[in-house]
């Protein structure tokens, strides 16, 4: 015993020494790490407040002398259709109603099929289930011709709701996929006891199931509504107007002018960043927990 | 009997809408896909309405340009799938110690992932930017260059910055993925390992990685199907220039189709994009299922 604690003596100053050139290490890291995270952010965010003689200047200063919020108001005073200050403000707006419309509908539709997969039998259950797989690895590009051709015979071109069912397509399955894993947890003798207890199947679902999975229903959702607002290659091909116009497009139209303004475009990326980022930070957990259980399942 | 019954009814009405959406929407487009991919419907064409056969797929696979197209989109997946295994890992790794300010990173290191592509890519575009970017600035500062250079400019340097720019982006989710893998290692392992006089890289060995190789499997091939379909990036950052030289398989499956108005080329492009991340999506399950038996 009092060997074993002389030991521990002689032994804990030189571990400890050790341990502290280790956490110096981790730190420099840590430090070169944070830097290569944020520069980019903090860069964006500096563009976006620079005078516009700053932004051509030459050596580059990087810390700008004054700053403007200019641009900011712009965008939000701008009353012009051509300007496109004035486009990004509609189009975050469409972003905003279409990614939240697709988050309510992909939630309401895929939790009912996501339950059913988990909990009730019925013939060709694994083979629907693969079939959803299937649709996740599907590249749109195979999808997009007979969509664009149907589309425009029905007149749904440039309009918000017909660009939501786009959406559904790829965010139902994610859905199903992420919640059918949360439902799959969960008992099934909870069904029987609200059986006995004379629940309705629905009744079961909404006031038995649902509570218990709504950590998963939280976490899909948010990753559903951040698929939706990020979505780029549908909104290029369907949407042309203010009418549709969604956030990504509008970015892209101010990097394709033929003066490219860095500062707006700063200041659009900005504005079009804060929900998806503030979203990320606040939700992080259920974030996580969602995008692991939609990738390493089974 | 009546009960198994009640319960395909119960589940029908409960899948239904999902069934609808998805068949509508992915399932009769992909086969009608198909059928354009054996019929000409170029609107521009003289054979247009003539059923060609395989001739599309034929024509495809023996022009260079396909292939060129896809030697890109290879080095585009796998350049960005290494970059971002091989630094999620060391990231998650460092994330995964004690230190002042790692609770700080944990919480930070998410932010590039949130970040819509569109504006990712108008920020490296800005960065890189070859007359005012940042990156020219403080590399000609540091005499790392001694002029100012163009690199979305070039063809040399186009699609390195295109893979800077998408690992940039994507790294954190690896880093998600593998920091919580690593939190389901049983700490004690390490101690009874570091007891046992086991050193640091030889517990990295020995624990470390066979407890994250299933994981690393699944970002790797999740990551490559992902992007082998990568198409805002391009369109954003280069559009497919300078010369063609970031001119991917998705990138030229839309020129055909929205700028071009082949059809049918178009058509065929996709089908064999779509026949590629199949067979990758099929070893995925493979490598899935040998991970289950173990």
């Amino acid at each position: 015993m009092r060997k074993e604690m002389r030991k521990e003596k002689t032994f804990s100053p030189q571990k400890s020494s050790r341990q502290r050139r280790t956490q110096t290490l981790y730190m420099i890291f840590g430090f070169l790490l944070a830097v290569v995270i944020l520069a980019p952010v903090v860069w964006m965010l500096l563009t976006s407040v620079m005078q516009p003689v700053d932004l051509t200047a030459k050596p580059l200063r990087l810390i700008p002398k004054q700053i403007t919020l200019e641009r900011y108001s712009h965008i939000f005073k701008s009353a012009s259709s051509s300007d496109p200050a004035y486009v990004f403000r509609i189009a975050l707006k469409n972003s905003f109603i279409i990614a939240v419309s697709v988050t309510i509908l992909s939630l309401v539709i895929g939790t009912l099929a996501a339950y059913a997969f988990a909990h009730v039998r019925f013939r060709g259950r694994n083979a629907l289930m693969l079939l959803i797989l299937f649709t996740y690895m599907v590249p749109p590009a195979a999808l997009i011709i007979p969509l664009y051709r149907i589309y425009n015979s029905l007149g749904l071109l440039d309009r918000r709701w017909p660009l939501v069912i786009l959406y559904l397509s790829f965010v139902i399955p994610f859905i199903i996929w992420v919640m059918q894993d949360f439902f799959g947890s969960i008992s099934k003798t909870y069904e029987e006891a609200a059986q006995v207890d004379g629940a309705t199947r629905l009744q079961t679902l909404l006031y038995i199931f649902l509570p218990i999975a709504r950590p998963g229903a939280v976490a899909a959702g948010i990753l559903a509504f951040l698929m939706s607002w990020d979505e780029f290659f549908y909104a290029l091909i369907f949407t042309s107007s203010l009418s549709s116009k969604t956030m990504t497009i509008a970015i892209e139209e101010f990097n394709g002018k033929f003066t490219i303004d860095y500062g707006m475009i700063s200041t659009a990326g900005i504005l079009g960043s804060l929900i998806p980022v503030m979203i990320t930070i606040i939700f992080q957990k259920y974030i996580v927990m969602g995008m692991t259980a939609g990738g390493v399942k089974e | 009997m009546l009960l198994k019954k009640a319960e395909e009814r119960y589940a029908l009405k409960l899948i239904t809408p999902s069934i609808v959406v998805v068949m509508g929407v992915i399932i009769i487009p992909i086969i009608t896909t198909f059928i354009y991919s054996l019929v000409n419907i170029d609107p521009l064409s003289s054979h247009r309405g003539e059923f060609a056969g395989l001739s599309f797929y034929i024509s495809a696979l023996t022009s260079s340009a396909f292939w060129a197209d896809l030697r890109r989109t290879l080095y585009f997946t796998i350049a960005s799938t290494a970059a971002e295994t091989v630094f999620g890992l060391l990231v998650a790794l460092l994330l995964n110690q004690s230190f002042p300010g790692v609770r700080f990173l944990r919480s930070i290191i998410i932010i590039p992932w949130a970040i819509p592509t569109v504006v990712n890519g108008s920020l490296w575009k800005l960065m890189l930017n070859g007359e005012y970017g940042v990156v020219n600035a403080i590399l000609t500062k540091l005499h790392l260059l001694s002029a100012y250079q163009s690199f979305l400019g070039s063809p040399k340097t186009a699609m390195m910055c295109i893979v800077i720019a998408d690992a940039w982006k994507m790294t954190p989710l690896a880093v998600i993925f593998f920091l919580a893998a690593l939190q389901g290692i049983n700490p004690t392992v390490y101690e009874a390992a570091r007891v046992d006089g086991a050193g640091a890289l030889q517990r990295f060995k020995a624990i470390t990685l066979p407890a994250l190789a299933p994981t690393i499997m699944v970002v790797i091939v999740m990551r490559t199907v992902e992007k082998f379909k990568a198409f805002d990036i391009f369109y954003l950052m280069t559009r497919g220039g300078p010369a063609n030289s970031t001119r991917t398989l998705m990138y030229t499956t839309y020129l055909q189709a929205f700028t071009n108005l082949n059809y049918s080329e178009a058509a065929t492009c996709a089908y064999l994009i779509a026949i590629i991340v199949g067979i990758l999506t099929l070893v995925y399950l493979r490598i899935m299922r040998r991970e289950e038996n173990i």
